[in-house]
């Protein structure tokens, strides 16, 4: 096995070793040159793994390898492990064959030139503190723009290779845009830049590097780069996969790095903003980080087990990200290769073991959309809204106490008022149906109902009364001989009633109103009074019926009359039905009452209250509290009220987003036993929260009265000493601009990770970083205003023999961009960008079937407002169907962190630029662009239209040959499209500029397709 | 025969010479005579339909294609193709301590004086004429056991899923080598005109759904034409194969024309391969549109084939996927890969083992009957197994990974059925009997395809990389 040391070492064939820049090479280092050796052959069995200890040898420790004879400082020939390495005896040699790794001539050699000169251990050159190294000199001084340039360019002037020309300014422009803000730059600001930089270069990109720092945009993307590492979703993971509401986190992210928040507080609000002494709700709501673990709502799941997994995963994910380890490994076994055990895993599993959310939403905060944003809102306004919370609050708290007041208020009145309504069944004298339906009286007084005719309309003759009557009731009643046991003659029980008419000797009686036990949504029993034709009541149960309500039982409408009635004469009603004869009325009764009836809710709310409080029922309890809202004017109001003061600052709804809380009382934690939370160890022992040896101690707890917590750790994380924060996060940084990482290992700083390129420069970056209080914008401006990266992308064949993967930056790099910043480059060509920062993720179209076969059909409407053309971080994401867009370009699903994406280059990902619907409207944008921003249709308006293109898709002009396939393209097409006039509708941008035909509209949407498609348009060059 | 000449030669020579990408020969031939506005069509170095070797491979090939049913998540082998009675003895027994001393255990780490022998969960049955004993777990497979070689004595070196699927595709732990079917494409380029020659299908199922990242079918240094193409299982397999309304094919073979035209400009000038890689990939994408309806539409698939797979085409099943993989086949796809991922079974192995295997019995006995029926058995080579095995001391009520020793079958072209090679100790705790290790699977499936193992490299970084690195022996006893 070969380990790739990072540069110059060329193997030219196998086993033969030469140096590119001779003996120097051999100087030999131990993290660069041995440990990795030693750790890739011989760890296995003799490294800090002591339960699989061999023969008792530890060569990751100096002094039992020493001891052991193994190594003898200083004599190479009678250290044991030289000669066991170049041992021809299968039985002898190490290591042992059957690992199959044996260790290569170059490899023994440089381990005895390292014994020879002493064998000097170091620790693992990332677990070292950071000393800021003096920047190195160099002889061409005028080629520096910034320190970073002395560490590259030092390098190089050794390997004697030449640093690139500098980029060309729209290069560079387009550059920065992508790298800083990642949208595509204005071609006017173009203009202004090149315009500049032929003036003064640095002045140029000084400039254009702080406008851009200072673009509500660059917190988006450089807070996309940050959601990667914080797994953010808006699902919950596995196979349910419910939305969720995890985007104020997300504008929490986007607010801070805008603002430049220093990492070291950026990361304890992240981590710990909920132990902060008297927090912020945005602090609160940056502990959203770790409330991104994945929640598993399917039936039947042990929530502990995956309560565990949440805090493994935070566990590992903090590792991940601050220290860049792999610490995943020692959850069921201490790391084989790094000086991590087990025990010291779960001591910092001990950390976040206390928080109350299991497996659940747990705790939660509301905030408002746009609330994250919110800076230096109006003083008064911001009185108001706090008093509206207030108040709402208040009312909120004392609300059994006041719904009691409210019983106590209807008792209290119903004695006061009588009893309401005594209905009494009333036979009917003459009844027929106009249509022919037959009608027959029943024993207890009601009528039932054969098939009639379409629009059927029953006439009752009521026999007079013998006193006067203030209401009548119609009521329906189920009967066995009916479709579904129903009261109508539907198949499924339903009746639809549109009008009701009484008349007294043919005059018509007014009824005052018209209220229903129950009605469909839309179809209220008050229709059957309106006097239309086409409403009416009906009594099947939809969303927002009652809990409980079934339709086919007895329904019923109660009239009350503007005037009482007479007694001494007959009263004629007349039921109308308007629909087919399906949906006649089956049986039903008429009942009066001399006195007027209480509302039908009022009746039942009256007869629950009525009832001693121990003998309602949870459904009465439940109907009398949303009787109650319904009543609480005060409450309504004071909502209102907040509403408003809401809308006054700009902000929406509330909703509930999740936050870290732990519980007052901690759980204990063990070791898990091979990683299963079932097996505790408890020969260990409890552990208490604590940080790896290998790293810095923590400090004490003032006084040692309370056990560590999440907060401690935080800010041990960011301690300005830390070796491994500063350097990790500058990496990471770097890697975004340069393709890799001065590590390339991004993700592992630990042994089996590769060495710096350039050590020196990283610690140097890391120590400015700290400097400078942990200022990412100071850290960005550094890098991109040096020289290193202002470096053309070209490849340099002459470069290839020695440094093809570019490790030592004599070029920059062309990196394609990532999945959202293809969306977000469309969107900016095609003038469609709607620029709106936060808020709840949003739909743009997607393809049919992206949720066919998933457990839970996401609905997916999308967008038709400006919410269509957002940037791809808004994009609503579900982690088990995510937009295909997103994955295709290797988006990752946020199962868990992610540090780095991978980049792939595939046919699906040609097809999804080419055809998939959202991207194709955004081509058609861009056409309909071209032909407006530039007038004329001759060859040479085309020309400019193209030349437009070029400088908004690339931000220069095309080269002769480039504008003359261009144009020859487009002429073709409209040709095409000329003899096919609906093809040509299709193509055409919608709106169609004026004076264009169709087949030359269509022609320019080809055009900005193929502009759109090539691989400049993707990539950062 | 040495193929060192280096890549940089090789993409330089490329970009100077070539004004038309790969494959826009076949595509003219399409259209009818191509009026591409981009220039004249030239063959290019690297012409994917043949690989490095063209028609000059190293041996006699036996088969043309792999279909790799990779069982991930480390299927065990002791409820599969490896029976131990004497373990169903010594089940509940303390495991004896010669067999696990100073071994490297993944999750079982602790403790090892309290590991217990935990005995076969399914009985073994003896199947078919060469009466091979397979678990009752795989009736269907069992169905086939005369056509399948079985090695008992698999060894790998990595413990973890990820780093083992990565050994097992790459021949490597370090991230950025090439993927087996990317080797297997650079050597001999793919059959496949329309489709990528590297197609995977992932499904899941039965256990804990270890995840797979895109990583493992990588091209690694390798061009990037040479990946590993995924498509979906469970709905459209391919998203966005129709143009946009009212773009006709003749109209999207210019659109593609102007792009991979205004690419060849820019790799001019840039000297990058990637551009080289997307062109080609816009020529694939092309043809894809136009091959993938076809692909999936099984409408022509008779009753009784879909009965015998059991799968609703598109539901996402392993069995659907077997089905694409046959139809893969038949367009000339060099190498397919299918992951189950179901078989990481730490805890309920006698369930979830059940569960899983009833997941992927049929459609692998199905794919292999099918194959045999039309005629292709013998000009494929089937790959059947996990990253690793499982250990004979119980985890719980599950085993633990488990790299020692594990099962895995070859069938096909060139495989002699009905054979058993390789032996474990009497507990399957270590591969005793002609140990077999993954470097070898590669070799032997390379020789399947007329490569010597030894001789298909690439120059990188200055030196010669092979997918065997500087290991790898033909497994001969497998070989017909």
């Amino acid at each position: 096995m070969y380990r790739i040391l990072p540069i110059a070492i060329l193997i030219v064939s196998e086993l033969a070793v030469v140096t590119a820049f001779g003996e120097e090479v051999l100087r030999v280092d131990f993290n660069r040159d041995i440990r990795p050796i030693l750790s890739d052959k011989c760890f296995q069995c003799h490294g800090p793994d002591e339960e699989n200890l061999k023969a008792g040898l530890q060569l990751s420790v100096r002094e039992s390898a020493v001891e052991a004879g193994a190594i003898r400082p200083g004599d190479a020939a009678s250290s044991e492990l030289l000669s066991r390495v170049l041992s021809d005896d299968p039985e002898e040699v190490m290591p042992p064959p059957k690992i199959k790794k044996p260790v290569s001539e170059k490899e023994a050699k440089l381990l005895r030139q390292w014994i020879e000169g002493g064998a000097e251990y170091k620790g693992h050159w990332a677990f070292q503190p950071v000393v800021k190294p003096s920047t190195p000199t160099v002889t061409r001084d005028a080629l520096i723009k910034n320190d970073i340039d002395r560490f590259i360019l030092s390098r190089l002037e050794e390997e004697g290779i030449e640093i690139s020309d500098e980029a060309d300014p729209r290069t560079l422009a387009r550059r920065l845009s992508l790298d800083l803000v990642g949208l595509l730059p204005a071609p006017e600001r173009v203009q202004d830049f090149v315009s500049q930089f032929e003036r003064d270069p640095d002045s140029a990109v000084e400039q254009f590097a702080d406008e851009l720092l200072d673009s509500p945009h660059y917190g988006e993307r450089w807070g996309r780069h940050w959601l990667d590492q914080a797994r953010y979703a808006d699902s919950n993971g596995y196979t349910i996969d419910g939305e969720r509401v995890m985007w104020p986190y997300r504008d929490w992210v986007i607010k801070a790095i805008n603002e430049d928040m220093p990492f070291d507080q950026f990361t304890i609000e992240q981590i710990a903003g909920d132990l902060l002494p008297d927090p912020e709700k945005a602090q609160l709501v940056a502990t959203g980080f770790h409330r991104n673990t994945l929640i598993n709502q399917e039936g039947g799941t042990d929530d502990e087990q995956f309560r565990n997994e949440e805090v493994v995963d935070r566990v590992n994910t903090t590792g991940a990200v601050w220290l860049g380890l792999t610490l995943g490994c020692a959850q069921c076994h201490t790391h084989k290769f790094d000086p991590i055990t087990q025990k010291e895993y779960f001591e910092l599993f001990a950390f976040f073991n206390q928080g109350k959310d299991v497996n659940n939403t747990g705790a939660t905060i509301e905030v408002s959309e746009g609330e994250m944003f919110l800076s230096e809102p109006d003083p008064d306004k911001m009185t108001a809204l706090e008093n509206a919370k207030k108040e709402v609050a208040r009312l909120e708290s004392s609300k059994t106490k006041r719904q009691l007041a409210w019983e106590k208020s209807l008792i209290d009145s119903s004695r006061e008022n009588g009893p309401g309504a005594e209905w009494e069944r009333i036979a009917p004298e003459r009844f027929y149906a106009e249509g022919g339906a037959p009608l027959a009286l029943l024993n207890d007084s009601s009528i039932l109902a054969g098939k009639g005719a379409p629009k059927e309309t029953y006439r009752i003759t009521l026999p007079a009364f013998t006193e006067s009557v203030a209401a009548i009731r119609l009521r329906l009643i189920p009967h066995a001989s009916l479709p579904s046991n129903g009261p109508g003659l539907a198949s499924n029980g339903n009746i639809v009633l549109n009008r009701i008419e009484f008349f007294q000797s043919g005059e018509p009686l007014l009824v005052a109103s018209a209220e229903h036990d129950h009605a469909q949504p839309g179809f209220s029993g008050a229709f059957t009074i309106d006097g239309k034709a086409d409403t009416g009541w009906a009594i099947n149960v939809g969303k927002g019926s009652s809990p409980g309500v079934k339709m086919n039982s007895e329904h019923e409408v109660n009239y009350v009359f503007a005037r009482r009635i007479s007694p001494g004469k007959p009263v004629e009603v007349v039921l109308r039905h308007e629909q087919n004869s399906n949906y006649n009325i089956g049986r039903f009764a008429f009942d009066v009452s001399g006195s007027p009836p209480r509302s039908i809710v009022e009746e039942k709310v009256f007869e629950v209250v009525g009832q001693p409080a121990s003998k309602r029922t949870t459904e009465d309890r439940k109907f009398l509290s949303s009787e109650f809202a319904k009543k609480d004017v005060e409450l309504r109001e004071a909502k209102l009220g907040l509403k408003k003061s809401l809308r006054e600052l700009g902000l929406g709804e509330p909703v509930k987003t999740m936050v870290m809380e732990d519980l007052p009382e901690g759980r204990e934690t063990f070791v898990h036993l091979r990683g299963d939370f079932l097996q505790e160890d408890h020969e260990t022992g409890t552990l208490s929260p604590g940080v790896p040896a290998v790293l810095p101690s923590m400090r004490e707890v003032p006084g040692g009265k309370r056990q560590r917590d999440r907060l401690d750790l935080a800010r041990w994380l960011v301690r300005p000493d830390h070796p491994l924060t500063p350097r990790v996060t500058v990496n990471r940084v770097w890697m975004r601009y340069f393709g890799k990482g001065l590590v390339e290992t991004e993700n592992d700083f630990g042994t089996q990770g590769s060495f710096p390129t350039h050590p020196e420069l990283l610690d140097w970056l890391a120590s400015e970083f700290v400097e400078s209080g942990w200022s990412m914008k100071k850290l960005h401006k550094q890098i991109v205003t040096s020289a290193t990266y202002r470096q053309a992308s070209r490849n340099r064949s002459e470069l290839n023999g020695i440094d093809p993967l570019n490790h030592l930056l004599a070029r920059q790099s062309r990196i394609r961009v990532e999945a959202g910043i293809v969306r977000d480059a469309a969107l900016s060509a095609s003038g469609l960008f709607s620029p709106e920062i936060g808020g709840p993720g949003v739909m743009p179209p997607q393809p049919d079937g992206v949720y066919a076969f998933t457990q839970r059909k996401v609905r997916w409407v999308a967008a038709n407002g400006p919410d269509r053309f957002r940037r791809a971080m808004y994009i609503k994401f579900f982690r088990s169907a995510p937009y295909p867009l997103l994955t295709t370009f290797d988006s990752p699903d946020f199962q868990s962190v992610c540090t780095s994406r991978v980049r792939s280059n595939t046919p699906l990902q040609a097809l999804t630029l080419a055809n998939d619907e959202a991207m194709y409207e955004l081509a058609q944008g861009l056409g309909a662009r071209l032909m407006m921003e530039v007038k004329g249709k001759d060859s040479v308006s085309n020309r400019d239209r193209i030349r437009r293109g070029y400088e908004l898709c690339f931000s220069r002009t095309p080269t002769e040959t480039e504008l003359e396939a261009v144009a020859n393209f487009q002429e073709r097409q409209r040709e095409g499209f000329l003899g096919d006039s609906k093809s040509a509708e299709a193509v055409s941008p919608q709106v169609r500029p004026d004076g264009f035909d169709p087949a030359t509209a269509a022609s320019w949407t080809a055009v900005a397709r193929a502009l759109m498609n090539t691989d400049e348009f993707i990539t950062r060059e | 025969m040495n193929f060192d000449f280096s890549t940089q030669l090789k993409r330089r020579a490329f970009l100077e010479t070539s004004s038309m990408g790969i494959g826009a020969v076949a595509l003219a031939g399409l259209l009818g005579g191509g009026r591409s506005v981009f220039g004249a069509v030239e063959n290019s170095v690297g012409d994917a339909s043949k690989g490095i070797l063209g028609e000059k491979l190293h041996v006699h090939p036996k088969v043309k294609r792999v279909i790799h049913l990779c069982m991930a998540g480390g299927q065990s082998h002791l409820e599969s193709f490896d029976y131990k009675p004497k373990l169903a003895e010594l089940d509940g027994q303390p495991m004896p301590e010669s067999f696990t001393k100073g071994q490297q255990l993944a999750q079982l780490q602790k403790r090892a004086s309290e590991l217990k022998c935990m005995g076969p969960q399914f009985a073994f049955k003896k199947w078919g004429k060469s009466g091979q004993e397979i678990s009752e777990m795989f009736p269907h497979i069992g169905a086939v056991a005369d056509e399948i070689a079985i090695i008992r004595s698999m060894q790998t070196e990595q413990i973890n899923h990820d780093p083992a699927h990565t050994f097992m595709n790459t021949g490597s732990i370090i991230p950025g080598r090439p993927s087996m079917g990317a080797w297997v494409n650079y050597g001999i380029g793919s059959e496949a005109e329309d489709l990528p020659g590297f197609v995977v299908l992932t499904s899941e199922g039965g256990g804990q759904g270890q995840p797979i990242s895109s990583r493992q079918w990588s091209n690694g240094f390798l061009p990037s034409k040479y990946q590993g193409v995924q498509f979906h299982s469970k709905g459209d397999a391919v998203h966005y194969v129709n143009n946009p309304a009212g773009v006709t094919r003749e109209a999207q073979r210019e659109v593609v024309d102007a792009v991979n035209g205004l690419n060849r400009m820019l790799g001019k000038r840039r000297l990058d391969p990637e551009i080289e890689g997307r062109i080609a990939q816009y020529e694939m994408a092309f043809k894809m549109q136009a091959s993938v309806p076809g692909l999936m539409d099984v409408s022509g698939e008779s009753k009784e084939t879909l009965e015998m797979y059991g799968c609703t085409p598109g539901d996402g099943s392993f069995a659907s996927n077997c089905l694409l993989a046959r139809r893969l086949a038949e367009r000339g796809v060099r190498f397919i890969q299918l992951y189950h991922r179901g078989w990481d079974h730490h805890g309920g192995i006698k369930t979830n083992f059940e569960k899983t295997a009833g997941l992927v019995d049929q459609g692998t006995g199905a794919l292999i009957r099918d194959l045999k029926n039309r005629g292709m058995l013998e000009e494929t080579l089937i790959i059947f197994g996990g990253e690793f095995g499982r250990t004979p001391m119980a985890q719980g009520s599950g085993r633990d990974h488990h790299i020692k020793a594990f099962s895995m079958f070859l069938c096909g072209g060139g495989i002699q059925g009905g054979v058993t090679h390789g032996e474990t100790d009497e507990l399957g705790y270590s591969a005793m009997v002609d140990p077999v290790h993954v470097h070898d699977i590669h070799a032997t499936m390379l020789h399947l395809l007329g490569i010597d193992h030894e001789k298909l490299r690439y120059r990188f970084q200055g030196r010669d990389f092979r997918l065997t690195d500087v290991f790898g022996h033909l497994v001969k006893p497998v070989l017909g």
